[in-house]
């Protein structure tokens, strides 16, 4: 059976000649959850964004199940394909329950079918429909945003669902309880995942194999606990940038 | 006053109707030129520079001698009510165009990329998602524009297009100000109300901005 996502060869160069992706090969098995970590600029969004073609690589392939996505049809591409981002993701001029079944509503699924799928996966998310259906995004806090973002990439059961920092402004207790959150949904849904992130807990607490990139290269994929024992330079400089106050408050 | 009303009231009502009658075909011409326009621009932005240029100096002709100008026009020229639909609408194309354009450039450039992402067409873009958002501005434009219309229509009466400008050129001519009042009163009151009521249907559609947390 082929990966559920293949990424051969991938190169993107923006127009003004600048390298953002480096020939990048990396496998991501049906199920499963990749991270993608590193830092601001290490193209870790930009190859995200070629899964559906947000961006277009400038040579390489991206395959889904085996079929090149520029092959595909680029609308039903993007729909069937969840993706969350980490802000303002959410239309300011729809309820929750509008958001969340947009994409059923944009294939012209009819209302009812709409709303109960709506009020089944604000359920899943953790939020109440007969408290949060009807808000408006600015009736919401951070991480409530962010759970209807999530409820709203799943709407159309994608097997495919693409996270970029999704819980990146989110204070440190309401990120764990989102954590919590995606990790049981995920284990539940089977739905093979691609998060992008910089905060190497979420990545370790949250992947399968954590894919490390750097300069727009892709240093190294490992699970998580290879990376962690990992003796590499970039992923030693990594492990060392985190935890540095909590270190030193011990010592 | 009542003896005023009873010898004018009438003559009042049927030329406030033709008032609204020109503007209100001028603003229907208008939208239906300027909001496609707008959307036009922005998909296009290297013509909006010269596009509302363009709207922007036909703002500037005064209006006297803008109806003068389009008199003689053939067809254009037989009927008073023509030249003036037409000028009126020349003027109100600018505030509806630019807000058009404002309006649907000033999204948030996340919320345009979500709706991509999403898998959104460009039409169900353009309807369920930049319109909606960009309604408030809209209609901001169009009421800019009635109001603007309502004023000049009363100099429509120079070239014999009727409405309110009527009452206030044969007070003018006559020396008399309770006639010039005639019109001036129901013109204003005209423009008031309906800048009352489009700016109620502005706040209808105006959007809360994300952080007015409540």
């Amino acid at each position: 059976m082929p990966a559920a996502i293949q990424f051969r060869n991938v190169s993107f160069i923006t127009s003004q000649g600048r390298r953002l992706l480096d020939n990048i090969s990396l496998t991501v098995e049906e199920g499963s959850t990749t991270v993608l970590l590193g830092r601001s600029g290490s193209g870790k969004t930009t190859l995200l964004r070629t899964v559906n073609r947000m961006v277009e690589p400038t040579s390489g392939d991206v395959l889904l199940h085996g079929q090149p996505t520029r092959n595909v049809d680029l609308i039903a591409l993007r729909r069937g394909i969840g993706y969350v981002i980490q802000e303002t993701g959410l239309f300011p001029h729809f309820r929750a329950e509008r958001d969340v079944a947009l994409v059923l509503e944009a294939q012209n699924r009819p209302r009812a079918e709409r709303a109960r799928r709506s009020y089944e996966l604000l359920a899943a998310v953790g939020l109440d429909p007969a408290t949060f259906a009807q808000r408006y995004p600015h009736q919401l806090s951070g991480g409530q945003r962010q759970r209807v973002g999530l409820a709203r990439a799943l709407a159309a059961e994608p097997s495919l669902l693409l996270m970029d920092e999704p819980f990146g402004a989110l204070d440190p207790l309401t990120r764990a309880e989102m954590q919590d959150m995606l990790r049981t949904l995920l284990a539940s849904i089977h739905t093979t995942a691609l998060l992008v992130t910089h905060d190497l807990d979420e990545a370790l607490y949250l992947g399968d194999q954590i894919a490390l990139l750097q300069e727009g290269k892709l240093i190294t994929c490992l699970p998580p606990q290879e990376f962690l024992r990992s003796e590499k330079p970039e992923i030693q400089a990594y492990i060392h940038a985190f935890h540095r106050g909590e270190r030193e408050a011990r010592a | 006053m009542s003896a005023f009303l009873h010898r004018y009231g009438s003559e009042i009502a049927t030329l406030t109707l033709e008032h609204l009658w020109l503007t209100g075909f001028a603003m229907l011409f208008a939208t239906v030129i300027a909001v496609p326009a707008g959307i036009f621009l922005t998909r296009s932005p290297r013509w909006a520079k010269p596009v509302i240029g363009f709207a922007n100096i036909l703002q500037t002709i005064p209006s006297l001698a803008l109806f003068g100008f389009l008199l003689p026009l053939p067809w254009l020229g037989e009927r008073a009510a023509r030249v003036a639909i037409v000028a009126l609408t020349a003027y109100a194309l600018l505030p509806i165009l630019r807000n058009t354009y404002a309006g649907i450039r000033g999204i948030d450039p996340n919320v345009l990329f979500v709706a991509r992402a999403l898998g959104l067409t460009p039409t169900q873009r353009l309807f369920k998602v930049e319109l909606p958002l960009a309604a408030s501005f809209i209609l901001a434009g169009l009421r800019t524009a009635t109001v603007t219309c309502v004023g000049i229509a009363t100099i429509a009466a120079a070239v014999g297009a009727g409405g309110l400008g009527e009452l206030i050129f044969r007070g003018v001519a006559s020396v008399d100000n309770g006639l010039i009042l005639a019109g001036a009163i129901p013109a204003a009151a005209l423009a008031l109300l309906l800048d009352g009521l489009l700016g109620l249907l502005e706040r209808h559609f105006k959007i809360p901005a994300p952080d007015d947390a409540p």
